[in-house]
């Protein structure tokens, strides 16, 4: 067992094993209670709006960990540390915890009240919608039409080789589990997803690990376009960053849920659980939307507009977390974008 | 303790509520084992096609067996319910990919039918199914075998529905097999309760046959029912024919001994001869008086079967039995004075036995006065009229009232009176007859007694 498992994140981390890794480490002192703590792939900056307004309602000590989705993974699956909450962007991991047995069951009023769609098992929970977008350099863009699907950014590419070759970003799938996950469902939902890529390929596309970085470039003029960023962070950098443009695409876009469970281990699963409440009620407060910039989860989003899809939770996230199939997946993805 | 009486409704609804109880069980366990039964056979079911759509994506490439797991073969798992998905991909005894602990379902034989199992895999209960598939690659046979498992929480959830429904169900089946059991016993016995209330209705002298319709299972007893009706209607006819033939035949020989004796009376000259043939003839009177009730009773009895009803006047019922009578009472300077009020009141009898009837009171009441006193007759009008006639005789023995109507029963104080005991016996089945009653009590105006005949009148 643990040999398949060490094998496995052996392939996600690339790297060597050893105890994971903490970017960043925050305390929020508070009179009462157990600490809660949170292990996060979300910037502390980002999320500290939140839990100043937990802990206004509840006066509990918080610290708050931020690792990258595979580091989550590998504190929580292979090296049992000890966390109350785990948040993360990569569901697929989140489902795997919760389909091997890692996370604990929680219900309350709160998680009964989330779509069907944003939880599942009662152990992984949706609290965030956040789409995957195109960012767009405006004056790179003042002589194009802006594209509205894949198939019309293809032609786009494939027309205009002199403005876009070296000025295309996406994700490092190998790196970034986001990215991973947005590709997979990109080659789930489309048949253009291939083509894109070898397109991508031949303009010398750059990869990135992060949204933020993808956005700096675009803001700065160094990238013309980045694909498959997050929708929330661009929205978010759209005020204090002009000259980018955010755009939806219109044949499907995938949308990210970002989900909290309550690991295994949790010494303090109250608190998770009133931190759970408060995070799947994030809807009734408008104000914390406006300041995190992540979209809330809203019932009926996502079941009326079919081009809005979100990411399914469920065991079908599992197929992309294979060995053979990541292998796979990731040797051809190699081969497309790197035409060298 | 106290046994009920049983009861045929009771016994039909108790055994046909048991007997639908236990189509309810009956109906609840088999609905149950049904659909488990199709409810696990779902859940094989695409648990096979997962494993076969994973099985049939293992391919070679450059000689070296790999495997593409579609999306749908572990997302159509998840499409039901959301239980834990596990699968294991095994090539020729080593694992390829997927969880390597998850063990193979122990199954007897080979062969490339999908192969199922039940087991615990990480503290719950999963369904496993094992694939099994050949594939050559490098001039080399190579088996695989996929395994695909899903804890059965949906499984537990389908079947706890399950269960409430066929409670549900069955309850409502018991409930409602019931509420119409007991509608059709009662529908069932109604002939039974029709038949009953008929016979029951009847007057105590109604002696006709029953004639209401009768389901064939009743027909032997209604058929008994009537014979017995009819010996009996045979007998009491046949004992009355009797009392009234003896009655005739007793009288008409009397009467001619009567009137020989007083014929010799008168031509006796010595006294004792004269006073045996006075006893004589005073015995004669006794038979022949007796003789005369006897019929008067059975002609009671025979018309109060079938009544011929007409519309009388009380007063004049009255006003002529006393008329008749009067004579008699003379003999014994015996008053009888009459209230009768001029009303237009009117009873719905037979003349003839009301007649009987008022003779009867009034003739005791002259035969148990002393000479010289008073009679008096009164009609009291009312709802029903009272017919009182009181005179002052020595009265009932209070003990003797209630047995005076009976036949042949006389007060404990007229041994020395003629009489047959039938006189009361008369009134009381004149007034039955007639829906009415015969009261007896004391004078309440000096000595003797008050005998009313209570008559329904308009």
């Amino acid at each position: 067992m643990r040999h398949a498992c060490l094998a496995l994140l052996l392939s996600l981390v690339t790297g060597v094993v050893q105890a994971f890794e903490i970017e960043e480490s925050r305390r929020y002192p508070a009179p009462g209670g157990t600490e809660l703590r949170i292990l996060s792939t979300a910037d502390a900056d980002v999320f500290e709006p939140i839990i100043a307004a937990f802990q206004a309602l509840h006066p509990i000590p918080i610290t708050y960990d931020v690792a990258s989705s595979a580091q989550v993974m590998t504190a929580l699956y292979d090296e049992n540390a000890t966390y109350d909450l785990a948040i993360s962007s990569a569901m697929d991991l989140q489902t795997k915890l919760a389909n091997d047995g890692l996370a604990q069951r929680y219900s309350s009023d709160a998680t009964a009240a989330l779509p069907p769609w944003a939880k599942w098992r009662d152990r992984v929970f949706a609290f965030t919608q956040e789409p995957a977008v195109l960012v767009l350099n405006a004056q790179a863009f003042e002589a194009l039409d802006i594209p509205k699907n894949r198939e019309g950014l293809i032609a786009l590419l494939r027309d205009h080789p002199q403005v876009f070759d070296g000025r295309v970003g996406t994700y490092d799938v190998r790196v970034s589990g986001l990215g991973y996950l947005f590709a997979t469902q990109d080659s789930r939902n489309t048949e253009s997803f291939w083509r894109l890529t070898e397109v991508m390929g031949r303009l010398n596309t750059r990869l990135y690990c992060c949204s933020g970085e993808m956005i700096n470039a675009v803001a700065h003029g160094e990238l013309a376009l980045a694909y498959n960023v997050l929708g929330s962070y661009a929205q978010a950098r759209l005020q204090d960053t002009p000259g980018i443009v955010i755009v939806e695409m219109d044949d499907f876009v995938s949308v990210m849920l970002r989900t909290a469970v309550i690991p295994q281990t949790a010494e303090a699963p109250q608190a998770a659980g009133l931190m759970i409440d408060f995070l799947a009620a994030m809807r009734l407060r408008p104000d914390l939307a406006t300041a995190t910039g992540l979209p809330p989860v809203v019932s009926g989003a996502g079941e009326d507009e079919n081009v809005i899809r979100p990411i399914r939770l469920g065991p079908g996230l599992l197929v992309f977390l294979d060995r053979l199939r990541r292998d796979t997946f990731l040797r051809s993805w190699v081969s497309s974008i790197e035409q060298e | 303790m106290t046994r009920t009486p049983s009861s045929i409704r009771r016994r039909l609804v108790v055994q046909l509520a048991l007997v639908a109880a236990l189509l309810s069980v009956a109906f609840f366990f088999a609905l149950r084992v049904v659909a488990e039964r199709a409810t696990e056979a779902t859940q094989d079911n695409i648990l096979a096609a997962s494993a076969t759509s994973i099985a049939d994506a293992v391919y070679t490439d450059a000689g070296v067996v790999r495997v593409e797991i579609p999306y749908s073969a572990l997302s159509m798992l998840g499409t039901v319910s959301e239980d834990r998905v596990f699968y294991h991909v095994i090539l020729d005894g080593q694992t390829l990919t997927g969880y390597d602990d998850l063990p193979v379902p122990e199954v007897r034989g080979a062969g490339r039918d999908p192969r199922f199992g039940t087991y615990l895999y990480r503290d719950d209960t999963v369904r496993a199914v094992v694939v099994r598939r050949a594939l050559n690659a490098a001039d080399r046979i190579h088996r695989v075998e996929v395994v695909v498992a899903q804890t059965r929480l949906g499984l537990a959830a389908i079947s706890s529905r399950i269960t409430t429904t066929a409670t549900a169900i069955g309850v409502v089946f018991f409930l409602t097999a019931t509420a119409l059991s007991s509608f059709a016993a009662q529908n069932a016995l109604a002939p039974l309760s029709r038949l009953a209330e008929a016979v029951r209705r009847r007057g105590p002298r109604d002696l006709r046959p029953v004639t209401a319709e009768t389901p064939t299972e009743l027909a032997p007893l209604v058929g008994g029912l009537n014979g017995f009706i009819a010996r009996l209607r045979s007998a009491l006819t046949r004992s009355e024919d009797l009392i009234v033939e003896a009655a005739h035949r007793v009288r008409t020989p009397l009467a001619t001994v009567r009137t020989q004796a007083e014929m010799v009376h008168l031509q006796m000259e010595k006294p004792e001869n004269r006073t045996a043939l006075r006893q004589m003839i005073r015995a004669v009177d006794e038979s022949s008086r007796s003789a005369g009730q006897l019929l008067d009773h059975a002609m009671v009895t025979l018309r109060s079967d079938q009544l011929e009803t007409e519309e009388i006047d009380p007063a004049e019922l009255l006003r002529d039995a006393v008329d008749r009578l009067s004579p008699t009472a003379d003999l014994k300077d015996i008053t009888i004075t009459r209230d009768l009020p001029d009303s237009a009141l009117r009873v719905q009898g037979d003349a003839i036995l009301l007649q009987n009837a008022v003779r009867n009171i009034l003739d005791n009441a002259i035969k148990y006065s002393p000479a010289d006193t008073e009679i008096a007759v009164r009609l009291i009008p009312g709802p029903s009229c009272r017919l009182e006639i009181c005179d002052q005789g020595r009265g009932f023995v209070a003990e003797d009232v209630a047995q005076m109507p009976e036949r042949f029963s006389r007060g404990s104080n007229v041994e020395d009176v003629v009489g047959s005991g039938l006189g009361l016996t008369i009134v009381r089945d004149v007034a039955e007859a007639h829906c009415g009653a015969l009261e007896i009590a004391p004078n309440e105006r000096g000595p003797g007694a008050c005998v009313t005949l209570v008559l329904p009148c308009s």
